[in-house]
């Protein structure tokens, strides 16, 4: 595991144009040589299929360190989302503008309060 | 020879078994900590996230929409994650640490006007994605342990209640086995104890009897010797 997460050093966002945008402008953005972006923007006419391959190919990148996802676009591939257990790439919900956070549907918190026992 | 062996497995069980139990408490303890952590960064990442927002959306009124102008500009990340590792207990536990290159990334962004605004937001999403990386190291710790926790857990508990019943039931097997040995053979010593006894009371009896008979049988005419052969004539002998 030691030499696994050694190589891994790119962020990857799966989000809303702002969102994306934002991260970007912070400096995340990475595009390969064969042209494979680390980012995707998801808006209203973005199939499911597409976010699904998305998040596919990102999880199973070898140079992702930690994945972003919109919480609103990971409530729509939740069974994908819900699955993954992997500790690497690390999968983190983040709030968009327009959806303010709900941690009740976090599926990391879900663990963490059953954790609890709440 | 078995029963030692098995008593020193047993030992080994037993030393095993707390050595698991105290990494489990150590590990525990430390998964409360990030758990507690996890759950107060989740909370301030939406804060901070807001903020963000709201400082890209100054960005778009003072330049326009620049998405799209940001998008096709990415090409190298400046904004990267170095990999560091600790260790609780025999665990490696990654922590992301933000390893950031000033790149010459967007500057034409917002020449025209905005480009404080611009700046601004770069800084603001900058800190965002900092906390989100640091939240992000702390739910992978957070997730890694839960897995170890777990399986720490299954062995404590296959050890407490799988091997060491097993090995303590095969030294009372053994033991008893033993004791069992130890009654039959005391009471075979016994039983050729009792057969010796009653072999030599039966020779000393036969040995008593015999003298007693020798005592008794020998009559006094007897005593003196074998008789006068010629005295008495023999029918059958013909000279």
């Amino acid at each position: 595991m030691a030499a696994l997460s050694q190589d891994r050093n790119l962020l990857a966002v799966i989000g809303d144009e702002d969102t994306v945008t934002g991260m970007l402008l912070a400096g995340i953005g990475n595009v390969s040589q064969n042209q494979k972006k680390n980012f995707l923007v998801v808006d209203s006419k973005t199939q499911i299929p597409t976010i699904e391959a998305a998040f596919e190919e990102f999880t199973q990148r070898k140079d992702i360190a930690i994945l972003f996802i919109n919480q609103h676009v990971a409530e729509k591939i939740r069974p994908m989302v819900d699955k993954y257990q992997e500790p690497f790439p690390a999968l983190l919900e983040i709030p968009s503008k327009d959806h303010p956070y709900d941690p009740s549907k976090d599926s990391i918190l879900k663990r963490v309060h059953k954790l609890f026992g709440e | 020879m078995a029963l030692t062996n098995t008593k020193l497995r047993l030992k080994g069980a037993q030393t095993g078994h707390s050595l698991l139990a105290k990494k489990r408490d150590a590990l525990t303890t430390r998964f409360r900590a990030i758990l507690r952590r996890v759950d107060e960064a989740k909370r301030k990442m939406g804060r901070v996230m807001q903020l963000a927002s709201f400082s890209l959306a100054e960005v778009t009124y003072a330049t326009g929409d620049i998405s799209y102008l940001v998008q096709e500009q990415a090409k190298s990340a400046s904004f990267k994650v170095k990999a560091k590792q600790e260790n609780v207990s025999g665990v490696v536990l990654p922590a992301f640490e933000v390893d950031r290159v000033s790149g010459s990334d967007f500057n034409l962004t917002g020449l025209g006007r905005g480009g404080q605004q611009v700046l601004r937001a770069k800084e603001v999403y900058a800190k965002a994605v900092e906390t989100l990386v640091d939240l992000a190291s702390l739910q992978t710790a957070f997730m890694i342990l839960d897995e170890v926790i777990r399986a720490t857990n299954r062995r404590v508990n296959a050890i407490e209640h799988v091997v060491i019943p097993r090995l303590e039931n095969t030294i009372k097997y053994i033991t008893s086995e033993l004791d069992e040995m130890d009654r039959e053979e005391f009471f075979r010593l016994k039983k050729v104890q009792g057969k010796k006894k009653r072999d030599a009371e039966a020779t000393e009896a036969a040995r008593k009897n015999k003298e007693a008979a020798e005592l008794v049988e020998v009559p006094p005419d007897l005593a003196g010797g074998g008789g006068d052969l010629l005295g008495s004539k023999d029918e059958d002998v013909i000279f």
